[in-house]
């Protein structure tokens, strides 16, 4: 649905030239909600800017349903425009408008008649849940329902592809919940391919089917949401996964030497890494049995990703050094990371 | 009614018969400077916006040309700017005196003053509902009549009564040097003449006018802000 080729942009400025985003490729499929991760500055909002060409990249191609849109004139590019819909962090609707007027804005010289408009504006309230609230003004709406008026306003005019700049980076956390089950009911009700870009990884792991991370300016590391956790190559992306895990802590505690990694005699600590393959095994169990080992959980986090529990745990064993080295061992065989943090 | 006039007010009394014509000058002044003042003050604040640096339709020539023109417009005292003018008036309107005589200094001396204020209310709307609408596909001029505009409506109100307080005391130094009105009329007997009661009654018949302005205009700001 979307090919970006070699995009880059350089912003001229009084401090020199800066290039935001650096020779980036990323393709996305039809009905797909990619998400684009990276810490501000990172280059992401001017990525998404470029798809539907707000910003102009300095050189590459961009390519959205087939078209190549840095071959359009104006008047072609606003109609290619009508059909990627752009939500924002702010939400930026019209404070001089009502919520029902907000989301005809788009809909004036769609040769719609006004029974056919008012009848639209209907079915997009139903949708983003704001029935009553259509002769409010935006003043009169908090930050969700904002988000929610500029969702219905985006997709007017049923467009194929929906662009998120960090659209709930504003929101509390329950909001922003709501506002990502809307995203994601739009996208398998309809089909919408959508592009969300964030600094949080919570979003992408609760609504994307892929990720890119992207640090100055580059796309350093981009797959599936599950694999991009599971077999985490950079480090940016390490560091953004812990920031949604509690796992990292350890090291902290270790350092501290909190009671609750104190070993005794015989004990081993370790953290144990596990995806999809060998999550549904009774693995723990099994070392006990055949190994007579004991395994003391001291804190974890296991997450559903798409379907696929993964999750880290950092546990006590405690048996013969025979024993532990036989668990290790067979833990191993079941493809599961075992990192031995203290002995 | 008019006894008392007579007694409290002795010279407004005799120039009572004047009175309505210079009202009725004045208001003219106002009106129709005002209205035309209104459209080219908007064209070219709209103009400045969209032309200046990171504006939708940027144009470095056209912004930096008004740009100047309007600072040198606004460097000029009006007094100073209607005897200049005076060549212009004879040519376009036939008469440098008078009411007739008035209009276009009146004019250049309101749209530059106008069209910075359109240009500073102009700029207080948010890009980022700029960006949004070119994001939905909005056309140039749509985004100039339908955001800028359209959003700026209580900015525009509040701006349209500064500038229009603002040329009534243009209309009063245009008085002052042969336009007539009631500035004209301060000048002329409540000043020339030490009639200090027509000062005070031409006065408080603009700040009437005023009042009224101030009135309407406040109460579109409070209809259109939400």
């Amino acid at each position: 649905m979307i090919n970006l080729e070699h995009v880059s942009k350089t912003f001229d400025t009084a401090s020199g030239n800066v290039h935001a985003v650096k020779d980036v490729s990323l393709h996305i499929e039809p009905g797909e909600i990619f998400g684009i991760i990276g810490f501000s500055g990172a280059g992401k909002s001017t990525l998404v800017r470029c798809i539907n060409l707000l910003e102009r990249p300095t050189s590459g191609r961009v390519i959205v349903d087939g078209q190549d849109l840095l071959e359009l004139n104006e008047k072609e590019l606003r109609a290619v425009r009508k059909k990627i819909g752009m939500i924002f962090q702010h939400f930026n609707l019209m404070q001089s408008r009502t919520v029902a007027q907000n989301i005809a804005f788009p809909l004036k010289g769609s040769g719609l008649s006004k029974a056919e408009i008012a009848q639209k504006i209907d079915s997009l309230l139903e949708l983003v849940d704001l029935k009553d609230k259509a002769n409010a003004y935006p003043s009169q709406l908090s930050g969700g329902q904002k988000q929610r008026v500029a969702i219905a306003r985006a997709m007017a005019n049923d467009p194929k592809v929906l662009l998120c700049d960090e659209a709930t980076s504003a929101l509390d956390p329950q909001t922003t919940q709501s506002i990502l089950k809307l995203l994601k009911e739009v996208n398998e009700r309809m089909g919408i391919t959508i592009v969300l870009i964030t600094h949080e990884m919570a979003v992408i792991k609760d609504v994307c089917h892929k990720v890119a991370v992207m640090e100055n300016g580059c796309v350093v590391e981009t797959g599936e949401i599950v694999e991009v956790f599971t077999h985490t190559k950079h480090q940016v992306t390490k560091n953004f996964i812990e920031t949604t895990s509690s796992v990292s802590r350890i090291h902290e505690l270790m350092a501290q030497d909190s009671p609750i990694c104190r070993l005794k005699a015989g004990e081993v600590l370790v953290q144990l890494k596990y995806d999809a393959n060998n999550a549904s095994e009774a693995l723990i169990s099994k070392i006990s049995r055949d190994y007579q080992v004991d395994t003391n959980i001291i804190f974890g986090n296991i997450e559903v990703i798409r379907h696929t529990p993964i999750g880290d745990l950092i546990v006590i064993f405690s048996g013969s050094k025979e024993g532990i080295d036989q668990a290790v061992e067979c833990l191993k065989t079941n493809h599961v990371s075992v990192e031995v943090l203290k002995q | 009614m008019m006894t008392w006039i007579e007694q409290n007010l002795p010279h407004i009394y005799i120039i009572l018969p004047e009175l309505p014509e210079s009202i009725l000058q004045t208001l003219q002044m106002i009106f129709i400077p005002g209205v035309i003042s209104f459209v080219f003050g908007i064209f070219f604040g709209v103009i400045l916006i969209v032309t200046r640096k990171g504006g939708i339709l940027q144009n470095k020539l056209v912004f930096s040309i008004l740009d100047k023109v309007i600072n040198l417009l606004r460097a000029v005292p009006f007094v100073i700017l209607m005897s200049l003018l005076d060549p212009v008036s004879r040519a376009v309107m036939g008469t440098t005196i008078g009411v007739d005589g008035a209009y276009i200094a009146l004019i250049i001396g309101t749209v530059p003053f106008f069209a910075r204020q359109i240009e500073s209310v102009l700029a207080e709307v948010n890009f980022g509902l700029i960006e949004a609408s070119q994001s939905m596909g909005a056309s140039p001029r749509e985004i100039i009549f339908r955001v800028y505009l359209h959003e700026s409506i209580p900015g525009i109100t509040r701006a349209t009564t500064i500038t229009i307080i603002s040329l009534i005391g243009l209309t009063a130094i245009a008085g002052a040097i042969g336009a007539g009105g009631l500035g004209d009329m301060a000048i002329r007997y409540g000043y020339n003449r030490h009639q200090i009661d027509v000062t005070y009654v031409t006065v408080f018949l603009i700040l009437i006018i005023i009042s009224i302005i101030q009135g309407i205009g406040d109460y579109i700001i409070k209809k259109t802000t939400h």
